[in-house]
């Protein structure tokens, strides 16, 4: 049995809906990115666990227990702020130990177990500091030790990361990782970078406007979208409208007028037909120069353009390439000279189709991708 | 080079022109601050005293010695005023702290009118106001008792202690209450433990006025108190209208002992950033 199931959620401020059927059941041992841009519904989803958002329908156990309804500091569950709310007054042990305290440890057991946790985290020597004697990474840690402290059925981590500096941010997520999958913890991880996600978690759910969008390994959001908002915000910013139908197991795109003909298999995708919206990665497709040979470029969609400036972003270069009347980005390993003529071959298993011409609204959604 | 140079020619010049009015305007302020004080000292020792010297014929602390005598009720006068303010602060603060938790978490409907209608005590005229209280405490006994006076200092302090107390309960972030609540502590301990002690500063500068209001009160105290519960200014009142401006100055001094002891012992709570959110 899951650990954590949450049943037809609804989660709302005022007249406003927040979250809207929620259905998720969570693995002891499981880390899970709730992953979304700003304004889904993944903070509320969060606080909603925790104790501190009313859902207004739904239900919430844990391990079986209907938790709904209890307070926060009955629910076994901590929470690890956005903005780490250590307590000012309080030395660094003083807060990795008040769960401790409350709990009426003997003494000794406390500062046994904050002075493994702060060795754990590498905090040992800080004990009698005070938080703003700390940096970032330090406060980060002494938050994720006092939610450690009293051993939570489940941690929830609210974007943990997102005051850390670019670099540190890096490697305190394979900290998290690591450390999570040594203690066996469960845990929930808010966040709105795609890559933190797919870096830390064993399974993703994208959130879109309080409802789950999809859910499942990174692999499987990251390789099979199911939708174009989560192809999207998994990357696959380059979009165009296709026009064909499906035949026997294969969906058979027309040649229009920047593109050839080609047959891409449907792999348990519903299309009816008509007009299909296309999404693929920059670096997913390959730029061929004209003049070069045909090399051997995986089987996919032939597209015809035009080169229409350079950039290099680092390790490979990205070029705009003008197809009919929409612009597309393609890496390649080496830059082609704007005004050159391209062909862009956009490989089946990277071409993402869906249904209708949808999408347009969504796209102001996703968040510039973090450089 | 002259370019160079010339940047910080200017640069001293300006310095020396910007040290006088400087130095006019902290002399004025020391002046103003000051000047009554050194007044008020050389009052309390002047044995004789009259006009055209500019200052006392005689020394002496003939009138210190009658005011401390028995027959001087200085003392007594002393111990009534702070008692009154001690049992008005922690009154106040009773109050003030539920009540300023409340209207600074709680999304209470009209939190504006409710802060402003603690200023009503002050929109009226005293007189009036005092006038009618001591007529109606002498209905139910409570004139010239200390409980009267604490009841006519309270309403006036209250609003002090009630706003600073939800700045100083708004200035809490509230996150960090819900950090204690999510690791296992109930909402009364997650309050002591951690809402309170950040609070702290702020209701100790409310404290802190409203200690020093009571101590200063005197309208209230007049009609309410006099003459059962003789406080410092009142008895600072009956030296000054009979003339007696050494026996006034020596009670005026005395009646700074409280205010500079009470301010120096919570100066070090007294925090700007906590000031700074009264009203938010």
């Amino acid at each position: 049995m899951a650990l954590l199931e949450l049943d037809r959620l609804d989660v709302g401020y005022g007249t406003t809906r927040v979250l809207d059927r929620i259905d998720l059941a969570i693995d002891r041992g499981e880390f899970v990115a709730l992953l979304g841009s700003s304004g889904c519904g993944k903070t509320t989803l969060l606080r909603a666990i925790a104790g501190f958002a009313t859902p207004s329908a739904g239900a919430i156990r844990v391990a079986g227990r209907d938790i709904t309804r209890l307070p926060p500091d009955k629910r076994g569950v901590a929470l690890v702020f956005q903005s780490y709310a250590l307590w000012p007054h309080m030395t660094i042990d003083q807060n990795i130990g008040y769960g401790l305290k409350l709990k009426r440890r003997p003494r000794e057991e406390i500062a046994g177990r904050v002075a493994e946790l702060s060795a754990m985290l590498g905090l040992a020597g800080l004990g009698t500091r005070k938080p703003s004697q700390l940096s970032g990474g330090q406060r980060q840690r002494v938050a994720l030790g006092r939610a450690l402290a009293i051993d939570p059925q489940i941690l929830l981590l609210d974007e943990p990361l997102s005051s850390l500096d670019a670099r540190i941010r890096q490697s305190v997520r394979h900290e998290i990782r690591a450390l999570q999958q040594r203690l066996g913890i469960t845990a929930i991880h808010v966040t709105h970078d795609r890559e933190e996600a797919m870096v830390m978690a064993d399974r993703i759910v994208i959130l879109d406007r309080g409802r789950i969008a999809q859910e499942g390994t990174p692999q499987e959001v990251y390789n099979h979208p199911a939708s174009a908002f989560v192809a999207a915000f998994m990357g696959a910013e380059n979009r165009l409208e296709l026009k064909g139908r499906a035949v026997d197991g294969h969906f058979a795109i027309e040649a229009g007028p920047a593109h050839a003909a080609c047959a891409i298999a449907v792999d348990g995708r519903v299309l009816a037909g008509g007009t299909v919206d296309a999404r693929f990665r920059a670096e997913a497709a390959c730029l061929i120069a004209d003049g070069d040979g045909d090399g051997d470029p995986p089987a996919g969609l032939d597209l015809f353009g035009r080169v229409e400036h350079v950039t290099y972003p680092g390790g490979l270069w990205r070029h705009a390439v003008r197809v009919g009347d929409t612009a597309i980005l393609v890496d390649a390993a080496r830059a082609v000279a704007p005004e050159s003529r391209v062909r862009v071959r956009v490989p089946a298993e990277a071409l993402f189709l869906f249904e209708g011409r949808g999408g347009d609204v969504r796209d102001q959604r996703v968040p510039a991708p973090e450089l | 080079m002259t370019s160079e140079a010339l940047p910080v020619s200017t640069g001293i010049f300006r310095v020396d022109l910007w040290w006088l009015p400087r130095a006019l305007a902290l002399g004025l302020l020391a002046f103003i601050v000051f000047g009554p004080l050194a007044n008020l000292v050389v009052w309390s020792v002047a044995e004789k005293w009259y006009f055209p010297h500019a200052l006392p014929l005689e020394y002496g602390f003939g009138y210190w010695a009658r005011v401390f005598s028995p027959r001087g009720n200085a003392l007594e006068s002393l111990t009534v005023s702070i008692v009154v303010a001690v049992i008005t602060v922690i009154v106040s603060l009773t109050l003030a702290i539920p009540a300023g938790y409340a209207l600074a978490r709680l999304k209470l409907p009209l939190r504006g009118v409710i802060l402003l209608a603690f200023l009503i005590p002050q929109a009226f005229p005293n007189l009036p106001v005092y006038v009618n209280v001591a007529r109606l405490f002498y209905q139910i006994g409570l004139n010239g008792t200390i409980a009267g006076v604490v009841l006519v200092h309270v309403t006036h302090g209250l609003v002090y202690a009630v706003w600073i107390a939800t700045a100083a309960f708004a200035a809490v972030d509230r996150e960090l209450e819900q950090a204690a609540r999510s690791i296992g502590a109930g909402a009364w301990r997650a309050f002591q433990d951690v809402t309170l002690p950040l609070a702290a500063p702020g209701l100790m500068a409310s404290a802190v006025f409203v200690f020093l209001e009571s101590l200063d009160e005197f309208t209230g105290s007049y009609f309410v108190g006099a003459p059962d519960v003789n406080t410092l200014p009142l008895l600072l009142y009956t030296a000054g209208a009979g003339g007696n401006y050494q026996v006034a100055s020596v009670t005026a001094l005395l009646l700074l002992v409280p205010s500079v002891g009470f301010m120096l012992a919570v100066e070090r709570f007294l925090k700007a950033d906590v000031l700074a959110r009264v009203g938010h």
